[in-house]
């Protein structure tokens, strides 16, 4: 925290504005203006309603097709009522994946987008009246299929999960940096059909990965196959990001995913507001 | 297309920076981009020209700054300008690196129009 970035504005005193002196008439205004300042607010918003009832929200995010809703049947499944789940659903028509949740006995709200290509932090939080909060322990936010546009929506999430699924090529990370790179965990899907495909490599993949600099760990699974043994890496992950969450929350701490525009927002240069004098007839002088 | 979210939400900030300084027009609004912000600069222009009809930014012209990645390298130290899909660094390799410009999407400037 210091005086000269601008690091110890915080959410609550910002948009800042300061007003400096006039200089030959023109005044100059700095202002610090993130262009996702109102998603952003309402996301630490939805981050505290989750973190009063100790909840985890873990933002799965994927082309569509590569496996989210059967991830989380199997993750169901695995977990069998040791964690306390929920699911939010995006998607741009139909309750499907909700229903498929549903029957596995896990509350689903749905969230049709209609032509959004993402969710945002604003959409979460009205969902939030449809789910309990305090009778869970994770909240799965399975995020609208699309490796582009919902990477730049904070939600009030805590982690997220970036899925690549074997059929999709592993030049993905390559292909969507911006995505792969807010990643806290990368799972690789559908290992089960590795032996049909010839251009997919695992250590491919992760090394695309590593080059957009990532450190998040990769899991290779299958959710088709119930001994899968990355499927218990990934209820391992799980199970110790609760704790950690959990750990935070006693030290009056959060958990924030991967990508915080935050700090380069206030390492920046500040914004200026420049005037331009005009007579009413809208002359210039 | 989330830009037409994003446009609505920085032409909302427009409006009540030039409403709080008395503005009779916004002339320009500048923009800094990142390149790995994931907003595409074209459909950013053009989400602008749909939104800012009958708005006080009507006539405003929208200058879009594009920033490039940087990466600072824990390792050697050396600052470099890297593509997007290759953030490590190009002279010893090391993946232990720091993004300090190329996420960004901030409002940078404004130009407004005030009366005498």
């Amino acid at each position: 925290m210091c005086n000269t970035c601008g690091c110890n504005i915080t959410p609550g005193n910002r948009p800042l504005v300061l007003a400096e002196k006039p200089a030959k008439g023109a005044t100059t205004v700095t202002v610090l203006k993130n262009l996702l300042d109102k998603n952003d607010r309402q996301a630490d918003h939805n981050r505290s309603h989750f973190d009063a009832q100790r909840v985890l929200a873990v933002n799965l995010m994927s082309s569509p097709g590569s496996g989210k809703t059967a991830l989380l049947e199997a993750t169901i499944k695995r977990l069998n009522g040791s964690l306390r789940l929920a699911v939010i659903e995006g998607d741009l028509e139909t309750e499907n994946d909700a229903a498929r949740i549903r029957a596995h006995g896990v509350p689903a709200h749905q969230i049709t987008t209609g032509t959004a290509c993402h969710l945002d932090a604003h959409l979460i939080h009205d969902s939030l009246h449809h789910i309990d909060l305090s009778s869970i322990d994770i909240l799965f936010i399975e995020n609208v299929g699309n490796l582009v546009c919902p990477a730049s929506f904070d939600l009030g999430h805590h982690l997220n999960v970036t899925l690549l699924s074997t059929t999709e090529g592993d030049d993905k990370p390559a292909k969507y940096p911006v995505m792969f790179r807010a990643a806290d965990l990368m799972l690789i899907t559908k290992t089960d059909l590795l032996p049909f495909l010839d251009d997919f490599l695992p250590n491919r993949a992760e090394q695309a990965l590593r080059d957009l600099a990532s450190k998040a760990p990769v899991i290779n699974l299958s959710s088709r196959q119930n001994s899968d043994a990355g499927l218990d890496a990934w209820i391992d992950w799980l199970n110790e990001q609760m704790q950690l969450h959990r750990d935070r929350l006693q030290n009056r701490q959060t958990t924030r995913p991967n990508i915080q525009r935050d700090g380069q927002l206030l390492h920046s240069d500040p914004a200026q507001l420049r005037f331009r004098p005009v007579l009413k007839d809208g002359l210039r002088i | 297309m989330h830009e037409l979210s994003l446009c609505e939400d920085l032409l909302d900030q427009v409006k009540s920076l030039a409403q709080q300084h008395q503005a009779t027009k916004v002339a320009s609004i500048t923009v800094k981009i990142g390149v790995l912000s994931g907003v595409e600069p074209l459909l950013l222009q053009s989400a602008f020209e749909i939104n800012r009809v009958d708005t006080i930014a009507g006539d405003a012209i929208l200058i879009i700054e594009q920033q490039a990645a940087q990466i600072v390298c824990e390792q050697c130290g050396i600052e470099s300008e890297v593509p997007p899909k290759r953030l490590y660094c190009p002279l010893c390799q090391s993946r232990e690196t720091r993004l300090t410009a190329g996420s960004e999407m901030i409002l940078e400037r404004l130009e407004l129009d005030t009366l005498v």
